[in-house]
């Protein structure tokens, strides 16, 4: 079975839960504060790291700007270059694509390199429909995909759970999958990954379909780029007869030598490393060396909606390192459940309500699962303006107004969640631009302060479950402000 | 098949998709006049060529590499020396693997064809290779798949792999110099370290599917007068 992100709850019910879990929370935050220091040291080596950024920021906005001259470039080098390409629009496309070309090989399994989006199409469950069998094969995926459990991180699907848990997952797991875990495994992180070795050797060595993502598409010359650490990826890369690879168009970056840039950027932010252990890059097909046969499929499934918003667009910048999860306070405390897609943290805040659109009262939820601290933004190696998306979002869900769903320009309705808060703007909107009436409710607030309740009552009551009151001071600002000076207000 | 009639509806709708995102695109803009600052640096530090190939040996050491040096009259003996200790009886080597390198070495030479396929890579102990470049300051080998260099999937089946660079000709100082030299034209493979994994604890782990031991020789010529 594979699990799907169907039916999640909005993120506070969510991580009202997961905030409970304790084990979880403990995991979370030695992962994340063990790689924020990291991070910060990798980065610390370059000087010409804001640079770097911006020149990482200007090279996707201009893709991004020129999407419809790059794509047929892309598609026109790949095709060159011995590759076929394939057009998605959506998931279920890229999966039946993705089926039949399985199907047309006549094999009845395939071995997978770690790749957000087929996680995003859900491929591993319509594969398993069409009776072939997927394996994960990056060690953190091979941890949620033997534990049936979901992703949890867009670097280390598998952040969620410590070494003895791993240890567990794999004795208890890895026979129903084919090599049984070594007698007497321990929790030690070696032995965990030597027994994954083992594992996955023999699916190496046998399956003839491969299935992977890419980290860039090179438009001038076709190339694709995987950066990876295990050594899985080369595997599924090299060793199959036919490799398929899932790619979103955002992708795509215009010349070879752009890639100067995010191979110094990502895996300084991702891993903290001065680079990853391994980077493949192939071009089309090469004789005798590698796959016979190269599929590209180019995945739209909602990137080209969130093109279509001039402030949310910066989204579709993300190269999936990952440091804006490592550093955020909410993500540390809710984990990467709560977000309820392959994409969690403050860039899955982002992402998810606008690839899915508003459609549910999760996607709804998502731009405020922030406290807008910003510091996703600092880390950003692309120079996302997160907070600054949040809060376009948010006032998309609070007031309503154009979106793009399906490449149909619509008009959406406030959300019926948010009146309250809604309301409330208007009120203090109201209020500002009424000094006289202002001063008599700060004044009233204050004298009553003592018959104050802990929780809101009314529709205010969803709000204040999740949060404490503030306290109201004894004398408004304004009052105090007015004695202390001795004039009058 | 997805080609035909099906494959062009699918290219035709998200490129129509695209256009109409991008109606706040002025028409007549093209790509290169929206601007890219790159006034990034093209490497990180002033180096002597000697000074490039110490940096390359640090930060390979850095990441768990096994770096020994040698002059071009001791690289066969070196080799052999560090396959023997290896334990290493079987060898997959490149077609092109330069003639003398492994002249004195006591092992059995697999010489890397098309035939040679996966499950017999799993028996060899050793591959020996030469490399396209090393970049200093990632302390990354980058293997183009050249005559000395063979098949991409020979440097990755054997759990020990020994990587010979020629320095200082082959050492670049950063990533910009190294894609400068490259043709993507050719299947690149960029490796630094041995294969690791974080995936537990976001911690470093040496040795998942790749060689689990990489042994970088570097070669040392004086450089040729200008």
């Amino acid at each position: 079975m594979s699990r799907t992100y169907l039916g999640m709850p909005a993120f506070p019910r969510a991580a009202a839960e997961s905030t409970r879990d304790g084990t979880l929370r403990a995991n979370l935050r030695h992962a994340t504060h063990t790689i924020r220091a990291k991070r910060a040291a990798a980065v610390a080596e370059l000087e010409d790291w804001e640079r770097l950024r911006a020149a990482g920021a200007a090279v996707k906005d201009r893709t991004l700007h020129h999407l419809d001259h790059y794509l047929p470039l892309l598609e026109e080098n790949v095709t060159r270059a011995g590759g076929t390409v394939h057009w998605a629009a959506d998931a279920d496309e890229a999966n039946r694509i993705v089926t039949d070309l399985v199907r047309a090989t006549g094999e009845r399994e395939v071995v997978k390199v770690k790749s957000m989006v087929t996680q995003e199409t859900g491929l591993n469950a319509a594969l398993e429909e069409a009776g072939i069998r997927a394996y994960e094969t990056d060690l953190a995926e091979l941890i949620v995909q033997l534990g049936d459990d979901l992703p949890s991180h867009i670097l280390v699907p598998a952040i969620h759970r410590g070494r003895r848990e791993i240890r567990d997952v794999f004795r208890d797991r890895m026979a129903d999958w084919g090599r049984p875990a070594p007698e007497g495994l321990t929790d030690r992180p070696a032995d965990l990954a030597e027994a994954a070795r083992l594992h996955l050797r023999e699916k190496f060595l046998r399956c003839k379909v491969g299935i992977s993502g890419a980290n860039f598409m090179v438009a001038e010359t076709g190339t694709l780029v995987v950066v990876e650490s295990e050594g899985n990826g080369r595997m599924c890369l090299t060793l199959p007869e036919t490799l398929i690879s899932v790619v979103g168009i955002e992708k795509t970056v215009p010349t070879w030598r752009d890639l100067e840039i995010y191979l110094q950027l990502l895996p300084r932010s991702s891993t903290a490393e001065r680079m990853n252990p391994y980077t493949s890059m192939w071009t089309g097909t090469t004789d005798e060396d590698g796959p016979r046969d190269f599929h590209l499929v180019l995945l739209d499934n909602g990137r080209t909606d969130t093109l279509a918003d001039e402030v949310g667009r910066q989204a579709l910048r993300c190269i999936r390192c990952s440091a804006c999860l490592n550093v955020c306070p909410v993500y540390e405390r809710a984990g990467g459940h709560a977000y309820g897609s392959p994409y969690p943290g403050p860039i899955g805040a982002i992402l998810t309500p606008q690839l899915r659109g508003l459609a549910s009262p999760l996607e709804e939820s998502l731009p405020f699962a922030s406290s807008l601290c910003g510091a996703c933004y600092e880390v950003c190696p692309v120079a996302i303006d997160i907070p600054e998306v949040l809060v376009h979002l948010r006032e998309r869900v609070v007031e309503g107004g154009p979106v793009t769903v399906g490449g149909n320009r619509t008009v959406i309705r406030p959300a019926k969640r948010h009146a309250l808060e809604r309301a409330a703007m208007r009120a203090a909107g109201w209020a500002f631009d009424h000094p006289a009436a202002l001063r008599r409710a700060q004044r009233l607030a204050a004298r009553t302060r003592r018959v104050h309740p802990r929780r809101l009552p009314g529709p205010g009551r969803a709000w204040s479950d999740t949060r404490e009151l503030p306290e109201v001071p004894e004398e408004s600002f304004r009052d105090w402000w007015a004695r202390t000076r001795g004039e009058r207000p | 098949m997805t080609d035909g009639p099906a494959h062009s509806a699918g290219r035709a709708r998200i490129l129509g998709r695209v256009r109409r995102a991008l109606a706040d695109v002025p028409r007549y803009e093209r790509p290169e006049d929206h601007p890219v600052p790159r006034d990034y640096l093209r490497a990180h530090g002033e180096r002597t060529p000697a000074e490039s190939v110490d940096l390359l040996a640090a930060r390979l050491t850095d990441y768990r590499a096994v770096v020994h040096r040698t002059d071009p009259p001791g690289l066969p003996a070196l080799l052999a020396e560090l396959l023997r200790r290896r334990g290493a009886h079987r060898v997959v080597v490149p077609v092109g693997l330069p003639d003398g390198w492994l002249a004195e070495a006591a092992v059995e030479q697999v010489v890397d064809t098309a035939e040679l396929t996966a499950r017999a890579l799993d028996a060899v102990d050793s591959v020996v290779t030469g490399c396209a470049l090393a970049i200093a300051e990632t302390g990354t080998l980058v293997l183009d798949a050249g005559p000395d260099q063979g098949r991409r999937r020979i440097t990755l089946v054997p759990d020990h792999h020994l990587c010979v660079v020629r320095a200082p000709g082959q050492v670049v100082d950063s990533v910009p110099r190294a894609l400068e030299r490259l043709s993507p034209v050719r299947p690149l493979t960029w490796i630094s370290g041995p294969s690791a994994t974080s995936d537990i604890e976001l911690d470093r782990v040496e040795g998942v599917h790749g060689p689990r031991t990489l042994e970088v020789v570097l070669v040392e010529s004086p450089e040729p007068p200008s």
